[in-house]
């Protein structure tokens, strides 16, 4: 982890991208003070996680829920016992009507009521994953963190918890997942953040994020002086990608690829390579998916920020 | 967290079928006594039980001491954290937050509470098993001499306290073995494989020296309340020992706990 900073607006929710080990896991257990930075601090909504001089986090957990992982629960005890029985455990002893009846509520908003008296052993995978959100929003958290929550479960539960999330994010609380299932983070969050070897490399909305690493064609009639004049532009990069050259070369010329970060456009490009001269046969754009922009932001080093 | 500990447990069915196990267990001597003739040539305590029921109480305790009760202990002690590790419901319980602190010693807490539950049990069916086969008196000494029934209801009651005194080291070097592994069963085992072992180095003579600092050679001292006048030098040296084993683990226990990176 080097430096991540990631500020997220009440209500909003948050994908967190990254491929396997790129720190996604450590990140989120580090916020919850599950475990220690080796240095430096950690900080959640402000407040430091790991307070001075004491061991263990400090209170700012209280204003978080999180599914870490999988869920994991009791499996001899009921749904409504195992909620009940996490409620007590971190108490002070609140009111006891109190805490059933956020109890009974939780268990409400994500559809539980029926089965909260069977015992959780006798679950289905997606119960118990609703469980767990159920469990994440006892506290009313202000900021709900859930790592790869769609994992393990079948279509209808992927959609159902998806669909939960976004409910929770409607009535105001912030939802910060983690994934690496790129369709999901596309269809589900507002924001979308890249981690890549424990630090943020990119960060916007998934739509934004796309254009980004858009790439474009260039019908070119003299391709050494083209790749001359794009060397000097600011966010053009030629790519020597052969591959996506498409059948049919212009009429005298060549094709090449660029791929275009801030604050090149293909217009710009264009007025660029026309007035050194160069004959633009065609400008194609090329629509990136998020896959692609992932992938080649986790892997190059010629990362455009 | 305490609290739920306890209901937790009394929501489990292995809690009665192992509460059942040692009732069995607890109306033996009683039953072994009824149905035979002469001396049993038992334990300590067994052959009294003739002349008093409320013998039974202690014969119960003096059959489970050794390894029952050392087997209970290591079980729950070592299950504390490492079970809540292996099921992952520790992360949940830390992150919600409960402080680690408060984990070890909640944990430990209910782990103790459930041993002296145990032996409240096992030392009440005794007396109940003892009362019906051969009716209470009063009780005679190991000593010969007699006390009245009130003084002997104090004394089988501070046994009972010295005994889940004696099993408080034991459970405080499982809750600390469990903060170290996602094992529980291992935690479990490794527990009672340390009773076992300061067993069998109480029985070897060459070793004398370090017997008196060995967590289990004073376990049995409490025999020495029904002795006249009552013996209380083992019995000191016992709690300070118990004492010491304690307050050492429960501090290693909560040392590792509130340093490690809980990454079940």
């Amino acid at each position: 982890m080097d430096g991540l900073d990631l500020a997220v607006e009440q209500g909003v929710l948050y994908g967190f991208l990254g491929p396997n080990g790129a720190g996604k896991t450590t990140a989120i257990r580090m916020a919850l003070g599950l475990i220690f930075p080796t240095g430096g601090a950690v900080e959640v909504l402000g407040e430091p996680v790991f307070s001075e001089g004491r061991p263990g986090p400090g209170r700012v957990l209280r204003r978080v829920g999180a599914v870490v992982e999988e869920p994991a629960f009791w499996k001899y005890l009921s749904g409504r016992h195992n909620l009940e029985y996490f409620a007590r455990a971190a108490g002070p002893a609140a009111d006891r009507e109190a805490r059933l009846a956020r109890v009974d509520r939780v268990l409400g908003l994500v559809g539980l009521e029926q089965a909260a008296d069977k015992k959780v052993k006798a679950y289905s995978q997606g119960m118990r994953q609703r469980l767990g959100v159920a469990l994440s929003l006892l506290g009313e958290p202000e900021v709900l963190v859930l790592d790869e929550p769609t994992n393990g479960l079948d279509p209808q539960g992927m959609r159902d918890v998806r669909l939960l999330l976004r409910r929770v994010a409607d009535e105001g609380t912030t939802v910060f997942v983690s994934s690496h299932l790129l369709w999901e983070v596309e269809t589900m969050c507002d924001l979308v953040g890249v981690l890549a070897r424990g630090r943020l490399v990119a960060e916007g909305p998934p739509s934004e994020l796309r254009t980004a690493g858009d790439h474009i064609r260039i019908a070119v009639d003299d391709r050494a002086r083209a790749e001359r004049v794009l060397a000097r532009f600011d966010g053009a990069l030629v790519v020597e990608d052969p591959e996506a050259t498409p059948p049919g070369s212009p009429p005298g010329g060549s094709w090449i690829r660029v791929r275009l970060a801030p604050p090149a456009t293909p217009a710009a490009v264009n007025a660029a390579l026309v007035s050194e001269g160069v004959q633009v046969g065609a400008v194609v754009p090329e629509r990136a998916t998020l896959e692609e922009v992932f992938l080649s932001l986790v892997e190059g080093a010629d990362v455009p920020r | 967290m305490f609290l739920v500990e306890l209901a937790k447990a009394f929501r489990r069915p292995r809690t009665y079928v192992l509460g059942a196990l040692l009732a069995g267990v607890a109306v033996l001597p009683a039953v072994i006594l009824a149905t035979s003739q002469g001396s049993s040539g038992g334990p300590e305590f067994f052959d009294l039980i003739r002349r008093n029921g409320l013998f039974a109480a202690l014969a119960a305790v003096v059959v489970i001491q050794p390894f029952i009760l050392p087997l209970g202990a290591g079980l729950l002690s070592g299950e504390s954290i490492a079970g809540e590790a292996s099921g992952g419901t520790l992360r949940y319980l830390l992150v919600r937050p409960v402080s680690r602190v408060r984990l070890v010693l909640s944990k430990y807490g209910s782990v103790m509470a459930l041993l002296a539950m145990a032996v409240g049990w096992v030392m009440l069916v005794g007396v109940a098993a003892g009362g019906v086969a051969f009716g209470y008196g009063p009780l005679p000494t190991l000593s010969g001499t007699t006390i009245g029934a009130a003084a002997a209801a104090t004394r089988i009651a501070l046994s009972a306290g010295y005994v889940v005194a004696g099993i408080a080291g034991l459970a405080a070097i499982g809750v600390f073995i469990s903060t170290m592994t996602e094992s529980a069963p291992g935690a479990s085992i490794a527990a009672v494989a340390i009773a076992v072992i300061s067993q069998i180095l109480d029985g070897l003579s060459s070793l004398r020296v370090i017997h008196p600092y060995l967590l289990t050679h004073d376990w049995l001292a409490f025999a020495d309340l029904f002795r006249s006048p009552v013996a209380w030098d083992a019995m000191r040296r016992g709690l300070l020992v118990f004492a010491a084993y304690t307050v050492l683990f429960l501090g290693a226990a909560l040392t590792v706990m509130t340093r490690k990176d809980v990454t079940s």
